[in-house]
């Protein structure tokens, strides 16, 4: 008796353990932000090469490096920010790009290319990009939105919607107050804290992926976004705008990398020279909607694309934009205790 | 040889094996470390999660907490009560039918329905849209502190209506008949009678609600539009933001050990193992 109760545990444990592998195509394993790939496209992929894509996602950098760190599961492409890479590489976390490989490196526009967090784009290659702004009702909000002082303005008390997250959260107030985005200044960090947790009573809320229903519906004046998420809110709502405040702002760009423990990389990289491509990089920019790079693929798109301030940034924004640095260990510490000392103050 | 009811019993330990007593270990292995680096084989004993842990800013969190599950577990019980009384003075097939009424919206995902509030107590919602038929106009009911204790109750109130029901339903009438016969008013029949009876129920509903109230963060996270953090936030943002596994395993530690003494001081009121007379179900 004891032994057939043992012998059915054990059958028990491949259930346990998952895993089917009556799919004999080559797999590819993709990890990247919700909602940043068209499902299409992924099909397109998996019929003409013949293989398999896994596809997973995340909601944060933060999520995704913890995931990749520590968990037994290996990925063959991933689409981090730029700090993120920067961590990764110093981490010895990822694999060159064989960019023989990807000859639709050439549709990448060049300012999108050789930036600080990967000189000479030896580990990343560019997807999409933006920056940070405020998107606005214009029948609520009557003056200029070109300063990040306007979520401090009580007028719009619980009309303010801020972006739950810490560096962009702590970027906005830093960037406020006259000091960079990656300050490391620990009295200029803490004063970015304060003027934080004084807004706070003016504040709706700290959200992430609920701006979208909340600026429809008129709930909220103003929200702290990306260019990325406030092109698909404007091309769904009407009366909004969209502005990068004068003091500066911080530039996102989100490359597909390999990383180092790749089970495939060479499928990885001709997925990514796949996504290259004009026309599928113009059909994935349509479900996507982020400022994309390929300077091909927009010239396929429609001129509504072009008239959209959330989608086509200005280069002059761009350019009084900081990129976020990976920030060492100890000034992060710094950082997240005052993150957490606003998230607890009243 | 032992009789087939002891083995069928090992899946089970089995099961409390790989899925409780391992993981528990586990976060109490890593709530005394200190950055351990696994693949090279660095392990460093520490005591400072715990250590960090005393610090103004979390015991105000923790104590935020506390109030907000403190508050939640009274609103229930003050309606759970009265509520109960009334089921058990129906007929039999109509407990049973309001009973199934309390169960049925817990079959709804309980992601689904916090949403559902989300969606009630918005600015352009039916609440608003309601009270501002009735001339309150731009009532912000989402992302406040009522928003969280309202979601706290309605998602946990059916834990303390089912055990208060089960044991108010046990008490043998004839009890409170010789109660009222040998001179009781109402009063002293329900304080002397009906609520030591009924205890055991109060408190294991207590429990069930205080328990998930003070650990949750999603309905924090989802009603208070990340205004209102608790303990249950600060830990899912060391795991999944921050990074620092090691003081989130510190944290779930202290609040597991705090709410092991709640637990043990509420077989103290009961004076005896709390699942007695007030099992859900």
């Amino acid at each position: 008796m004891k032994r057939i109760l043992l012998i059915l545990s054990l059958l028990c444990l491949p259930f346990l353990a998952g895993g089917c592998g009556s799919d004999d195509r080559a797999q590819l394993t993709v990890y990247n932000w919700g909602d940043y790939m068209d499902p299409e496209v992924i099909a397109q992929f998996e019929d003409e090469y013949n293989c398999r894509v896994n596809y997973e996602t995340y909601t944060s950098n933060e999520d995704m490096y913890v995931k990749v760190k520590n968990s037994s599961d290996t990925y063959d492409v991933l689409v981090p920010s730029d700090y993120m890479i920067e961590r990764l590489i110093s981490e010895a976390m990822l694999r060159p790009i064989t960019k023989d490989n990807i000859p639709n490196l050439s549709n990448i526009d060049a300012a999108a290319q050789n930036l600080a967090f990967d000189p000479g784009n030896q580990y990343s290659v560019p997807y999409f990009y933006g920056v940070l702004g405020i998107v606005y009702n214009t029948a609520q909000v009557t003056e200029p939105v070109d300063s990040w002082n306007l979520l401090w303005n009580d007028k719009y008390a619980s009309k303010i919607l801020m972006y739950d997250s810490i560096r962009d959260s702590m970027g906005v107030s830093l960037k406020r107050l006259g000091f960079s985005m990656n300050e490391t200044n620990e009295t200029n960090i803490n004063a970015a804290r304060d003027a934080l947790i004084s807004q706070k009573p003016l504040v709706m809320a700290y959200v992430t992926d609920n701006v979208k229903s909340l600026m429809a519906s008129g709930d909220a004046a103003m929200a702290v976004v990306y260019s990325g998420d406030a092109a698909i809110i404007m091309s769904e709502t009407d009366h909004l705008g969209f502005a990068v405040p004068k003091e500066g702002s911080n530039a996102y760009y989100d490359n597909f990398v390999i990383p180092k423990n790749a089970q495939n990389p060479e499928l990885a990289e001709q997925f990514i020279n796949f996504m290259l491509t004009p026309e599928i990089a113009a059909q994935n920019i349509q479900y996507v909607g982020y400022s994309s790079p390929n300077t091909p693929a927009l010239a396929l798109l429609d001129s509504s694309w072009a008239d959209n301030a959330g989608f086509n940034i200005s280069s002059e924004d761009l350019a009084h934009s900081e990129i976020f640095k990976d920030l060492p260990s100890d000034v992060m510490e710094i950082y997240n205790r005052a993150w957490t000392e606003i998230n607890v103050s009243k | 040889m032992k009789s087939f009811k002891e083995y069928i019993a090992y899946p089970y330990g089995l099961w409390m094996l790989i899925f409780i007593a391992v993981p528990l270990l586990v976060v109490i292995w890593f709530s005394f470390l200190s950055n351990p680096d696994f693949k090279a084989g660095i392990y460093t004993f520490t005591l400072n999660n715990y250590q960090e842990f005393i610090d103004p800013v979390y015991l105000e969190l923790l104590y935020r907490s506390f109030l907000y599950a403190v508050i939640a577990t009274l609103i229930c019980f003050f309606i759970a009560y009265p509520l109960g009384n009334l089921i058990v003075s129906l007929p039999a097939h109509r407990q049973n039918l309001m009973i199934v009424l309390m169960i049925i919206p817990m079959w709804v995902n309980f992601l689904l329905r916090t949403y559902a509030w989300m969606v009630l107590l918005s600015g352009s919602g039916l609440i608003a849209q309601f009270l501002g038929l009735l001339g309150f106009r731009d009532v912000s009911l989402l992302y406040t502190q009522s928003a969280v204790i309202l979601g706290m109750v309605y998602n946990f109130f059916p834990y303390m209506l089912l055990p208060i029901y089960t044991s108010l339903k046990k008490i043998d009438p004839d009890l409170l008949r010789a109660a009222t016969d040998l001179g009781a008013n109402h009063f002293q029949m329900f304080v002397k009678i009906k609520l030591p009876l009924s205890l055991p129920g109060i408190v294991s509903g207590s429990m069930m609600v205080f328990m998930p109230a003070v650990s949750t963060f999603v309905i924090s996270n989802l009603l208070g539009g990340g205004k209102y953090m608790l303990i249950g936030n600060l830990i899912e943002q060391q795991f999944l933001t921050l990074n620092n596994w090691n003081f989130g395993s510190a944290l779930s530690m202290v609040l597991m050990t705090i709410i092991f003494l709640v637990l043990g001081l509420a077989r103290l009121i009961t004076g005896k193992e709390l699942d007695t007379g007030g099992q859900i179900l």
